[in-house]
């Protein structure tokens, strides 16, 4: 399929192999494969409680996989201790869904958090790379000694985009980026997603519910159901595809392959 | 025995509780050896447990010494062995009340303070953001905390010591007519290095227990609001519970022979 094609051009920069996860007797992740190749943006969508998420956790090494394999750069990662994972994460940015600013930090510290704090960088120096990432995010330096408290929801999304931005990371990782804004906020969002990938030449990895959303950043879409990968392939074919899964998602149809379990028990038992 | 079932499990995450909580101490503690140091924040701890904690530790600490020499007075005046008070306040002052009390009254206020910090740094993802900045919790949170408790709570036992003593002899002196300067000569020739010493010996490890009981609940919370206010609980009750038993196991320790 496509996928071999794009193998041939590029090389992978996260390798996901057989990777499963449960949590007690519902298992989560049921031996999913997915490959992330190098300067490309892949957005991986399915419904509430597929397990993006999860996913997303097992890569940035925040959760331990039950099996399988995770390679970043060929490096594999699973089981990898304190130093060695510090070192892999130290090139990964993250944008948390609720954004995650630390809240005894001001906003500017809290940008500057991974320079001073990683990369060992002198204060005044990450001030001003800060109060660089912050104008690139479209927030002036009179917002640098405010506290994430007085932001709104779209403002602190912004910052936590610029934290994920401020240490230049090769890859970056996306939680539900444009979840619980206004169209506007979401599309301004998404813009700046773009452009900072591209601008750092960075491999984007994000997961989301929000099929506008994911057309405008990706370059691939691959979709999670039932814990593996149901589909995956170029933007454009997404609407075309005839791959049932994907076209009752896109479509938000009620009938089709993809079963909503309205009980726990009933997912815990497939 | 369909009894013996329920004692079973009771047993058995006891032991699973006793296990998750010395891996986590030895982390704790294994991280606030090694590098990188976070010194300020070590010192925003130390004024946040240490000073914070001041007017609450001093105003339990006089009226206990107060209330010592009253009741004190009460029981020895029957015996006419009123001379034994300031005997009885440094001693039980500096031995068991001033390290007990100020550990409680800490416990209740930092534990349950550190708790519902990093509780809340926890179910917001804070924590896993300090993960993926390189950045381990257990050194930038978790170690400037404990640092913070094991070295200042003996700082505050040496302030609620010297401000509990001061209450039984206000008390004694201006109530019960002791002469001033007898009952001060009385209060050092009394006062035993060996009972200070354990005393701040019991506050270390009190500090010890309160920031790791905090932390411990704060950084395993889950499920929001309601997750946080039951780690706030249950770090306070852990840790007045825990304090009080190495109380009695460390007074085993130095006096019993
Ligand atoms: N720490 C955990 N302990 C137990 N179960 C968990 C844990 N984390 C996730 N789960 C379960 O795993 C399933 C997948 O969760 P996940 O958060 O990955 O979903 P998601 O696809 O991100 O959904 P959403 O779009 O709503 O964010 C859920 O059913 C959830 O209950
Ligand atoms: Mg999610």
């Amino acid at each position: 399929m496509t996928d071999q094609h794009d193998v041939t051009q590029k090389s992978i920069r996260i390798k996901i192999r057989g990777l499963t996860k449960a949590f007690g007797k519902k298992v989560v992740l049921n031996g999913l494969d997915l490959d992330v190749h190098e300067g490309e943006s892949l957005v991986v969508i399915g419904g509430s409680g597929t397990g993006k998420s999860v996913l997303l956790k097992c890569v940035l090494g925040l959760l331990k996989p039950d099996s399988g394999s995770i390679q970043i750069n060929g490096q594999e990662i699973v089981g990898l201790n304190g130093n060695t994972m510090e070192n892999v994460r130290r090139k990964f940015g993250m944008l948390f869904q609720y954004a995650a600013l630390f809240d005894s930090l001001t906003i500017w510290e809290n940008v500057a958090f991974g320079l001073m704090q990683a990369h060992g960088m002198p204060k005044d120096e990450a001030y001003k790379i800060a109060i660089e990432k912050l104008s690139q995010v479209g927030l002036g330096e009179r917002f640098a000694t405010k506290n994430p408290a007085e932001l709104s929801s779209g403002m602190k999304k912004r910052v936590g985009l610029a934290r994920a931005i401020a240490t230049s990371p090769d890859t970056l990782f996306f939680d539900e980026p444009t979840t619980g804004l206004d169209p506007v906020m979401g599309d301004v969002i998404d813009r700046l997603i773009v452009q900072s990938v591209q601008e750092l030449g960075a491999t984007g990895l994000t997961i989301t519910h929000d099929m506008d959303s994911a057309k405008r950043i990706s370059d691939r879409i691959a979709m999670l159901y039932d814990g593996k990968i149901a589909w995956v392939g170029p933007t454009a074919d997404i609407e075309t595809t005839d791959n049932p899964y994907v076209h009752q998602f896109i479509n938000g149809l009620l009938e089709g392959p993809i079963k909503i379990s309205l009980t726990n028990s009933d997912r815990a038992a497939v | 025995m369909p009894f013996l079932q329920p004692l079973g499990h009771l047993i058995l995450s006891f032991f699973e509780i006793v296990g998750r909580l010395s891996i986590f101490a030895s982390k704790a503690v294994s991280h606030c050896f090694r590098p990188p140091f976070y010194p300020r924040l070590i010192l925003k701890q130390m004024i946040e447990v240490g000073y914070y904690s001041l007017p609450v530790v001093g105003l339990t600490a006089i009226f206990t010494g107060m209330v010592l020499a009253l009741q004190s007075y009460t029981g020895f005046a029957r015996f006419s062995a009123e001379s034994a008070i300031p005997n009885v306040v440094i001693v039980s002052i500096t031995r068991e009340l001033g390290p007990v009390l100020a550990g409680l009254m800490v416990a209740g206020r930092v534990g349950a303070a550190m708790a519902a910090e990093i509780g809340t740094m926890r179910v917001t993802e804070q924590i896993d953001a300090l993960y993926t900045l390189a950045t381990n919790p257990f050194k930038y949170l978790i170690a400037p905390r404990v640092i913070a408790g094991v070295l200042t709570l003996p700082v505050l036992v040496l302030v609620a010591d010297t401000i509990g003593v001061f209450g039984g002899y206000l008390v004694s002196i201006h109530k019960l007519g002791f002469n001033p300067a007898t009952y001060l000569k009385n209060t050092i020739d009394f006062m035993e290095y060996l009972d200070v010493v354990s005393g701040l010996v019991k506050a270390a490890a009190f500090g010890f227990i309160i920031t790791l009981m905090g932390c411990y609940h704060g950084f395993n919370s889950k499920g929001g609001a309601q997750g946080v206010g039951s780690a706030t609980t249950n770090a306070v009750v852990s840790a007045s519970i825990l304090i009080l038993t190495f109380n009695y196991i460390i007074t085993e320790l130095f006096f019993s022979r």
